[in-house]
């Protein structure tokens, strides 16, 4: 079962036309990965699908319902309250910058979604955190605040926050284009550990290996629309020019 | 008059003073989140109201609006209301111009908020009062808590502006023995009480701010 569907999905801002016809799907366990130059409409992608853009056309799906649409004269059709959390509660998004509570210890952060949103048992919540902190390599950290935290350390906190949701599919928006390389390195390691779990997870990322190692599905996508996409090798093996020139850009 | 009955009537002005400080701050303090909603809602006439009132009470001088509010009823309804109406209407003047001041301040607490925990909040499944309640207000309050405490030092000292209306508080008191006496000492009296309220609370406000000190 397809757990997410975007079909023919259209986004401008104002008179700047972001998205101009991208579908795309993700199977339970699967991984996409979304690369392409800054402006091409990826991170749109990832806020439009978490619904924290809403769509100009199209249609979004989730688990075969479709849950937000776009008429041809331009009216939307939007979960809204209850409904909205509900949608929800089904991913889950890192952010670029993190955003994780400032005011709230890495613990805090990690329950209490959990036990005030989705309303579990405190105890079994806080097993959960331990263990996922533990896969974060940040078992030392979980009364630690936010401020204290390398950027590294805060993302890894942020996946977690996400992951304590259980979520049916998880979003990456950049995870570490705001981190240094050996950051970088950190994060990566946690996020490879995670396709173990078969999650299903989008992935936008200027990390072209990563990329290839771990995604069983790639999307090259340049103004709006997605140039090319296959398996990990057919991408980076293709003849596309754009896409050539982009990664020749890239040696640099 | 010896100097120790004047620090005693001194000293019960300054507990009316207090009193008229700590009421003001009971009502306005959660009357100004209200108002600063209303500044921030989206509804267009709503917004307008809340505007006008907020520019009347900033821009007009506490003083004549003790005046207004006092008189208000008299000159414009015919109304004669009881003796403590005086007591009364000093607390509500008081009350809707500093409501006033404070919707200010929550308003750029709240608009400085970055919307990237707004989303993350969102995104965690947080309802908008949840959101509010557990995430933005107490932010708020740390980044607010600067203005609130000027905001509350100048307060004290606008108590003294009750003397308008011939409420016995401690202002209005040091000028009647100043009168009776021909001396300027109760002035000088009235100074250091309030000098040395204004310390205990400038001091109080560094608590609480240093107690929110744990994060950036």
């Amino acid at each position: 079962m397809s757990l997410l569907e975007m079909n023919h999905i259209r986004k401008s801002f104002g008179d700047l036309e972001v998205i101009r016809d991208i579908s795309l799907k993700v199977d339970e366990g699967e991984i996409l990965s979304i690369i392409g130059p800054s402006g091409s409409g990826k991170s749109t992608m990832l806020r439009c699908a978490t619904m924290l853009e809403t769509i100009d056309g199209g249609e979004i799906k989730y688990m075969n319902e479709r849950v937000a649409w776009a008429d041809s004269d331009g009216t939307r059709y939007y979960p809204k309250g209850a409904d909205l959390r509900q949608v929800c509660s089904c991913f889950g998004l890192v952010f670029q910058q993190f955003n994780l509570f400032p005011h709230f210890t890495v613990m805090k952060n990690i329950t209490d979604a959990p036990i005030h949103n989705q309303k579990r048992d405190k105890e079994e919540v806080y097993q959960t955190a331990k263990e996922l902190l533990g896969k974060m390599g940040l078992a030392d950290k979980a009364d630690a605040y936010p401020c204290q935290l390398s950027g590294g350390q805060q993302q890894r906190v942020a996946i977690a926050r996400a992951l304590a949701l259980n979520p049916k599919i998880l979003f990456f928006d950049e995870p570490t284009s705001a981190l240094d390389p050996e950051l970088t390195g950190e994060v990566l390691k946690v996020i490879k550990s995670l396709a173990d779990l078969h999650i299903a997870m989008v992935i936008v990322t200027h990390e072209m290996n990563f990329a290839r190692e771990i995604s069983d599905h790639v999307m090259f996508m340049d103004k709006g629309v997605v140039l090319v996409e296959g398996t990990a090798e057919e991408v980076f093996t293709t003849d596309n020019a754009r896409m050539k020139a982009f990664f020749g850009k890239l040696q640099h | 008059m010896s100097f120790t009955v004047m620090l005693q009537q001194l000293g019960e002005g300054m507990l009316r003073s207090m009193g008229i400080f700590f009421l003001t701050l009971l009502f306005s303090l959660p009357l100004g989140l209200f108002v600063a909603f209303g500044r921030m809602s989206r509804n267009k006439a709503l917004q307008g109201v809340i505007r006008v009132y907020i520019s009347i009470m900033r821009g007009t001088p506490l003083m004549l609006q003790l005046l207004a509010v006092y008189f208000g009823p008299y000159y414009l309804a015919g109304a004669r209301l009881g003796k403590n109406w005086r007591f009364f209407a000093i607390i509500l003047a008081f009350v809707i111009n500093y409501a006033a001041y404070f919707a200010e301040i929550y308003r750029s607490g709240i608009a400085s908020m970055p919307p990237g925990q707004y989303e993350a909040a969102r995104l965690l499944g947080y309802s908008k009062a949840g959101t509010f309640v557990r995430i933005i207000l107490p932010q708020v309050i740390k980044r607010i808590l600067p203005s609130v405490t000027n905001e509350v030092m100048t307060l004290i000292k606008d108590t003294s502006l009750s003397f308008s209306l011939a409420y016995a508080e401690m202002f209005t008191i040091a000028k009647q023995i100043a009168a009776k006496e021909t001396s300027f000492v109760p002035f000088i009296a009235a100074a250091v009480f309030y000098y040395v309220f204004n310390a205990i609370v400038g001091f109080v406000m560094n608590r609480i701010e240093k107690s929110m000190d744990y994060y950036t």
